[in-house]
């Protein structure tokens, strides 16, 4: 992400919206949350949609027939078309609701692995999170496919160099973060696919990170699988999605079965229903689908453009204060790309002798909510050498008083532990 | 919060006693915190009265991994991991449930009490012990 210059974006009206950030940590200092690429906050309008919907249509969905399922069925459908809407699918059918990422991936890795044989390749990244790395693992083991990884640039960036040495005629999958959620890096998705499509290779991208941050468009990516998390989108957890082409999730057998993926059941064998109820077995998270919705909805209507360019100069203040706060043995090290040229407001940092957790620990009694570890990302980590990094993470609703007391805490951590 | 990093636990975190390698080790144990990726290895050299004569660790990990290392380091000669076993029930009771620190040379884990309002870092403190007392097994 390109940081243009800074736009009118009214932060505090965006902040007034989001009522736990009115609280006090501790009872005593103010929140500064800066995890957000853990979990992003909710707005009012989303809290709204999820009572109103618990409140006034809660009921199963499909089959029933009575106001309250038909209500339901309509707000969960709407929902679908919502999340269809975000990423630019061009039918709903293209959209499968699952428990999250993890969910969407392990839903690709089991449906697309099942026409996978034993040699067959896939190629993921060094860079990876854990769960686009461990379902290919265990598909792996049941299936004798191989993986195999491209390096991870000096920066901080999945190297695409390595794309025409690993993408053969074998491979029949690309698996790749969309932007990182160490590095905070945006993957050449357009190298990507074009090494895949030189074999007829499909592309998974998983856009956990990317989708909180405006409105994705999965037709111009030209991807084939898309997975995303509506906790980092500002909605509830426990949902997500997985986007796909119809034609592709079509031809796929059933990952889970039981209840509303069939067609006919017999004692003898089952048929399975169309897309995308073929991969949605038994009651879905019908409220966190609905919330997922008032997200995206909320998540539309914001100048994305702008609030880009105001994450991109908080985040820029971030990487100058720890370039500052270098010297002696205090020096912090962003893992990642130094600018935010073409990365978006991630941004992980090492500093010799103090461990990320005590600065996770002394930052908190400052208000500020950060991540220490290696968030899910251990191989990357220990290719740098590291047991993890310290990560702060940035949203639309943070300002200028989060980024100065990071800061500030950062600096009392440091004189502490250093 | 901050007395989480008060003097007595850096103190005790910079003295790192028995840090290092121990070259005539009977039995070395490296454990992981999976949460967070801490790793902590124990190098244990047991006596002939079944109880150990030496330890070296190798923390790398927190502040308070570390100083847990560090108690360990300066008290563990001459117990035997049924007593080490002992000693972190002992710790883990003063963490959960508000009990009073172990007594005797044990006594200086009460350093640590500030520690048991944060239950993600009971671990930290935790891990060495594990360590220890798997490397004292049999």
């Amino acid at each position: 992400m390109k940081v243009p210059s800074q736009m009118s974006f009214d932060v505090e009206a965006i902040r007034a919206q989001f009522p736990i950030l009115r609280t006090l940590v501790h009872g005593r200092v103010p929140l500064h949350y800066l995890d957000n690429a853990a979990t992003a906050q909710v707005p009012e309008a989303v809290l709204d949609a999820v009572r109103a919907h618990d409140e006034l249509r809660r009921a199963n969905v499909k089959r029933g027939v009575h106001a309250l399922a038909e209500a339901a069925t309509d707000a969960y459908a709407n929902a679908r078309t919502k999340v269809a809407q975000y990423v630019n699918a061009r039918e709903d059918r293209e959209v499968i609701f699952t428990s999250g990422t993890t969910g969407a991936i392990n839903l690709v890795a089991h449906a697309f692995g099942a026409t996978l044989k034993a040699g067959d390749e896939i190629v993921l990244s060094g860079l990876e999170h854990h769960s686009n790395l461990v379902p290919w693992q265990l598909l792996r083991e049941r299936t004798g496919v191989k993986l195999r990884f491209l390096g991870v640039t000096e920066e901080g960036r999945i190297d695409t160099g390595d794309l025409e040495e690993l993408v053969s005629e074998r491979c029949k999958l690309i698996s790749v973060t969309h932007v990182s959620n160490v590095t905070g890096a945006i993957t050449d998705v357009a190298a990507v696919v074009r090494a895949a499509r030189t074999v007829g290779a499909r592309v998974l991208l998983d856009g956990a990170q990317r989708a909180s941050h405006g409105p994705v468009d999965v037709q111009a990516l030209g991807v084939d699988f898309y997975a995303l998390s509506s906790h980092k989108m500002f909605g509830p957890s426990g949902v997500g999605a997985l986007w796909g082409r119809a034609e592709i999730l079509a031809a796929l057998p059933p990952f889970l079965g039981g209840g509303e993926m069939i067609r006919t059941v017999t004692l003898e064998k089952s048929t399975w229903a169309d897309i995308p109820a073929r991969f949605e077995a038994g009651t879905p998270p019908i409220t966190q689908a609905v919330g997922m919705g008032a997200a995206v909805d909320w998540l539309a209507q914001v100048d994305a453009a702008a609030a880009a360019a105001h994450t991109g100069h908080l985040a820029d203040r971030i990487l100058h204060g720890l370039r500052a706060i270098g010297g002696g043995n205090r020096r912090a090290r962003v893992i990642g790309p130094q600018t935010m040229e073409r990365r978006f407001p991630v941004i992980a940092f090492a500093v010799d002798g103090a461990h990320p957790h005590d600065i996770c620990q002394i930052l908190d009694s400052h208000g500020v909510a950060l991540r220490g570890g290696h968030h899910c990302a251990q191989p990357f980590h220990e290719s740098r050498g590291l047991a993890g990094t310290t990560r702060a993470s940035l949203a639309l609703y943070n300002n200028a008083a989060d980024v100065d007391a990071f800061l500030s805490g950062l600096d009392d951590a440091l004189s502490k532990l250093t | 919060m901050d007395t989480l990093y008060k003097t007595d636990v850096l103190r005790l975190a910079a003295q790192a006693t028995g840090a290092g390698k121990l070259a005539d080790a009977t039995k070395s144990i490296t454990v992981d915190n999976p949460l967070c990726g801490d790793r902590v290895t124990f190098d244990v050299k047991m006596g002939a009265d079944g109880k150990i004569a030496a330890v070296g660790h190798t923390v790398k990990g927190c502040v308070l991994c570390q100083a847990s290392a560090s108690v360990i380091g300066a008290n563990a000669k001459g117990e035997n991991a049924a007593s080490l076993g002992a000693i972190r029930e002992s710790l883990k009771a003063m963490l959960k449930q508000g009990a009073p620190a172990p007594a005797g040379a044990w006594a200086t884990l009460a350093t640590f009490t500030p520690v048991s309002g944060h239950k993600s870092r009971h671990e930290c403190l935790l891990l060495p012990f594990e360590a220890v007392i798997q490397a004292s097994s049999d």
